[in-house]
């Protein structure tokens, strides 16, 4: 356990609901998984309306 | 030994080689194995996880070839062998993450769509070999937590009636398969996944699609190519 940042040494904690019974990390992993997902979606690719502006005006790109 | 006598151009050979040749490049010519340019619908953030999942797995196993090497005592023991380690568990932690958003982003766009049945099928083979490929390697670390894991998950696989198949508890087994045999079949299942996308183009936006179904009717966006990967190469 030294070499842990977080004091591991301890049952995890679990977030229950009803049947549901998770691991507060999975729970936070797959939290992550959604954000990055959505942030995927929403966020502008670098460069995408340049490349369609080349594209629309038929120039190289 | 003398000269083989050369083949006359106007006779096909017969030749399982040229056969085999034939075959590979009608199905994959060299511009579609190795595009210029991807459509520019392509330039999506949601497009970059299938390239994620590959770039990890990279990381994975040149991690692994490095742990294999060294042996148990160096990654358990020494600092670099912990930070190899690490780098082998967090690449793994990484591939899952964006493998499930990649699957997330595929289901959603149904990217089965135009012919493409194989490459989701694909897709979800290798998420299927690739868990147990990485569950075989919490019990190959050769220390109390491989111990402890392997005499639950036993149960668990028991229960199910696989153990009869496997034993968890035998580490011989589980490293081998851990190391040779499921990743084996991943970067094979993965090839094939890559070489379908290839060979189909990446899926276009659904709006795109009607466009297409438009063109091929004869409609008024009748400009666009049908089967070359659509929206214009970037």
């Amino acid at each position: 356990m030294l070499g842990a940042v977080f004091n591991l040494n301890h049952p995890a904690h679990t977030v229950d609901w009803h049947f549901i019974h998770l691991s507060v990390a999975n729970v936070v992993v797959i939290g992550l998984m959604f954000i990055a997902f959505f942030l995927a979606i929403l966020l502008p690719f670098p460069g995408r309306s340049g490349r369609e502006a080349a594209r629309r005006g038929g120039g190289p790109s | 030994m003398s000269a083989a006598p050369a083949t006359p151009p106007s006779t096909p050979s017969k030749s399982w080689t040229v056969k085999v040749r034939e075959k590979g490049v009608e199905a994959l010519p060299p511009e579609r194995l190795l595009p210029d340019g991807q459509p520019t619908y392509v330039a999506s953030w949601i497009y970059v996880f299938g390239v994620a999942s590959i770039a990890s797995l990279i990381v994975i196993i040149g991690s692994g070839c490095v742990i294999a090497l060294k042996g148990p005592a160096w990654w358990h023991e020494t600092g670099v062998g912990h930070f190899f380690n690490s780098i082998h568990m967090w690449s793994v932690e990484l591939f899952f993450f964006v493998m499930v958003v990649h699957l997330w982003g595929k289901y959603w766009m149904a990217a089965w769509r135009g012919g493409r049945g194989r490459v989701w099928v694909t897709g979800a083979i290798v998420f299927l070999v690739a868990v147990p490929c990485a569950l075989t390697g919490y019990v190959s670390q050769q220390n109390f937590d491989a111990q402890w894991i392997s005499t639950q998950a036993k149960d668990a696989m028991n229960s199910v009636g696989v153990g009869a198949f496997f034993n968890l508890t035998n580490f011989g087994q589980m490293y081998s398969y851990h190391i040779l045999l499921l990743p084996i079949a991943v970067v094979l299942l993965v090839s094939v996944h890559v070489l379908l996308v290839r060979r189909n183009g990446v899926v276009p936006p659904f709006e795109l699609e009607e466009k297409l179904a438009a063109a091929r009717a004869g409609g008024p966006d009748a400009d666009a190519s049908p089967k070359a990967p659509a929206g214009g190469q970037s």
